[in-house]
């Protein structure tokens, strides 16, 4: 591995951390959309701030950006409090009318500089062990890693610390406001460290696939625990893991590192989706097939237990035509039966079936209940 | 003239087509609450797109748009999936599969461009659409292909309504509901995609909202919203383009928007009974006409307690009843004949105002 492999990586393992921990809340609080909105008005920030400075290296680009993302989620609320419209078209109208103004900005008064929008919507992880970051003599590393590294620092601490807060905002705002909590404040702490990720992330990945590394962990998480301390670790390690594996694969497969990192959390929540435990597509699907077995299991014990000892029960408990009592298919009696004899619920002789003790009283029980 | 511009007529036309359909079956998803599925198709038309021109090797528009619209499909399938099978809501689904895609998209547009023959420029066209690029037969193509959906609403549109507004009683009725949701997630699809050429996937959400958030404000009935918000996509399309043309270096799609944007701002402030200046006069009418109410019950009452020899009473009087001034509202009374000023500057209540304050 150069240093430069490991130079992305390292810028790749941090944006995903970083991205994760918000991205978590926004997927709790429902608002995920909302990163997507902020990753492209941030556009008309970074423009805006351009033409102030005149450069595209200033700091100022970034907290410019960060404010744009807060001005996008102030500017959604403000229509949502008209009533006119719901949450999901308020977004679908704020973003695109910045964006829109963005993009004319840039191509009337900012064409031949280097602010391309390719640029800020797709990044280039690439090229980014390229641009340095120096003091003095002194090499500090790449600047997306020194500026995402502050980011994640900045995350994690006011994570940590309005953490009472978050929890209590997101799953009950009624609650908090009650108990004094401002939950508006809140959610304008987390849009900021949003915005403030979103723009650090997008020199990285570009503000589309940012949408990824925020919602696909968190997504895939909430599928697997119900703590969100667990969610939390979860995320992250699902964003970190995500990162290397899209880095490796892009590797492969010579392509662009941020669309395989996008590819593979779409990957990672699928493989959760299909095969979790407890809530896997393929692991209900057991479930419920078990179950019903069980059930059948449980139909075969009573109705023996119905007719045994009786005169009928030569007819009614033989194997041969249970199909016509119990209204199976040949396939079922014969899958039942040999499951129900595993299970030791039932014994057979000569075609004939009987109760086992732990049958009869598998069969009482059903019937008590 | 201004349309006499081969070009222009040309990529006005489109726009005119794209925005009658697309605000049409947008008022659809905008009430069903799904007003980002158009976002989560565009970007998610982007691997189509791809896949379609590596597989033909060809830039003809209907197998892009094809290529478009079965991943774009795809992609609002898993996105209803995990939301019914998942607890996973509906804007994380979204947003999640929208960036996936988006991702395979971009990993697929590196192979093609890796190609001898291929030229850069794909992707860029892909996100902000290239209207100026629109030809003769792409404008055939979204008026064709745009005519077929809009027909197929408009034969489904008993459905369609109770889809967007009670598809339980549709159920009840005995319509197939799961089968009409295919069918408008189809439709929509249909309209997302053949908007990309013309102002990109970033944009095309807006081409969706836009025309149905400002027609909603107009009209409580559903065939109308439908039907302006389809006006109004047209209107803000050939808007959009003319402008664009006019102006140099102003991109059409962008500026679409723009349009289309203002068209929404307009409607939220001034349609009538839901704009926020109508909301506004009305509310400050009914204060006024409270407010008018109070001092002439005050002057009443005043007379009421002084018994009929009263002289009138004084501005200062009354407004100490009402904790206020008035002064205007004693004027406006006036005018209308129900109190009149004595030639003192005391006020009192005339016939026609003791009579207007017996009647209550």
């Amino acid at each position: 591995m150069t240093s430069g492999q490991l130079e992305i990586q390292a810028i790749a393992v941090v944006t995903a951390a970083a991205c994760a921990l918000v991205g978590m809340f926004l997927v709790l609080r429902r608002t995920s959309l909302l990163s997507d909105a902020i990753g492209h008005s941030v556009l008309v920030g970074i423009v805006l701030a351009f033409f102030v400075t005149g450069t595209t290296t200033s700091p100022l680009l970034l907290v410019a950006a960060a404010a744009t993302g807060v001005v996008t989620v102030a500017l959604v609320d403000l229509v949502v409090r008209t009533r006119l419209v719901r949450e999901d078209a308020a977004i679908g109208l704020v973003f695109p009318t910045l964006f829109s103004i963005g993009v004319i900005l840039v191509s009337r008064y900012a064409d031949g500089v280097h602010l391309d929008t390719d640029a800020v919507l797709l990044g280039e992880l690439a090229f980014a062990p390229f641009d340095r970051l120096v003091i003095g003599d002194f090499d500090l590393g790449p600047t997306s890693l020194v500026v995402m590294s502050v980011v994640l620092v900045v995350v994690l601490l006011a994570v940590a610390l309005i953490w009472k807060e978050l929890a209590l905002t997101t799953f009950d705002p009624a609650l908090a406001l009650a108990l004094g909590f401002a939950p508006t404040l809140v959610n304008y702490v987390l849009m900021s460290l949003v915005s403030v990720t979103t723009v650090g992330a997008f020199n990285a990945v570009g503000s589309i696939l940012v949408v990824a590394l925020m919602i696909a962990p968190g997504a895939t998480a909430y599928l697997l625990t119900d703590s969100m301390k667990m969610m939390a670790a979860l995320s992250v390690a699902i964003g970190v893991g995500c990162a290397i594996g899209g880095y490796w694969l892009s590797y492969a497969v010579d392509a662009s590192i941020a669309g395989c990192m996008a590819a593979m959390c779409g990957a990672a929540f699928a493989v959760v989706w299909a095969l979790g435990p407890r809530r896997g597509l393929l692991t209900a699907a057991r479930r419920r097939a078990r179950q019903k077995l069980e059930f059948a299991e449980t139909m075969l014990a009573i109705h023996l237990a119905h007719h045994e000892a009786l005169p009928e029960a030569a007819v009614e408990n033989r194997v041969a035509n249970l199909n016509h009592h119990l209204g199976w298919s040949d396939q079922v009696v014969a899958q039942v039966v040999r499951s129900a004899e595993n299970r030791g619920l039932v014994v057979q002789r000569d075609g004939m079936l009987a109760l086992t003790e732990t049958g009869r009283a598998l069969a009482g029980e059903a019937l008590v209940r | 003239m201004l349309f006499d511009d081969y070009t222009v007529r040309t990529v006005a036309l489109g726009a005119a087509g794209l925005g009658i359909v697309s605000g049409a079956l947008g008022t659809f998803a905008v009430l069903r609450r799904q007003a980002l599925v158009g976002d989560a198709v565009s970007h998610a038309a982007l691997p189509g797109i791809v896949l379609a021109y590596l597989v033909t090797g060809s830039k003809a528009s209907l197998g892009l748009l094809l290529g478009a619209a079965i991943t774009g499909f795809l992609a609002v399938l898993l996105v209803t999936a995990v939301i019914r099978t998942t607890r996973v809501k509906a804007d994380a689904a979204l947003g999640l599969w929208l960036a996936s895609f988006f991702g395979v998209g971009l990993v697929l547009l590196t192979f093609v461009q890796r190609r001898p023959d291929a030229s850069q420029a794909g992707l860029d066209r892909f996100l902000f659409g290239q209207a100026a690029t629109v030809l003769r037969e792409d404008v055939w193509t979204i008026a064709i292909v745009g005519a077929i959906a809009l027909s197929v609403l408009a034969l489904a549109w008993k459905q369609m309504k109770l889809l967007a507004f009670d598809p339980d009683f549709g159920t009840a009725l005995g319509l197939r509901m799961r089968l009409a949701d295919v069918l408008l997630t189809g439709l929509l699809v249909v309209a997302t995609v053949i908007g990309l050429q013309m102002v990109g996937a970033v944009l095309m959400s807006a081409m969706l909202i836009a025309p149905t958030a400002a027609a909603r404000q107009w009209s409580d009935r559903l065939g109308r919203v439908t039907l302006l918000a389809g006006l109004f996509g047209a209107v803000a399309g050939v808007v959009g383009a003319v402008a664009s043309s006019r102006a140099e270096r102003l991109p059409t799609g962008p500026t679409i928007v723009l349009a289309v944007a203002a068209i929404v701002l307009l409607s939220f402030l001034f349609a009538p009974t839901r704009g926020i200046a109508m909301r506004w006069l009305r509310a400050r009418s009914r204060r006024g006409r409270l407010a008018l109410n109070a001092v002439l019950e005050s002057v009443g009452e005043l007379e009421q307690q002084h018994g009929s020899g009263s002289r009138g009473h004084a501005a200062e009087t009354i407004g100490a009843l009402i904790a206020g001034d008035p002064r205007v509202a004693l004027e406006q009374l006036a005018r209308r004949g129900l109190v009149a000023r004595t030639p003192d500057g005391l006020w009192t209540l005339t016939v026609r105002g003791r009579e207007e304050l017996d009647r209550r």
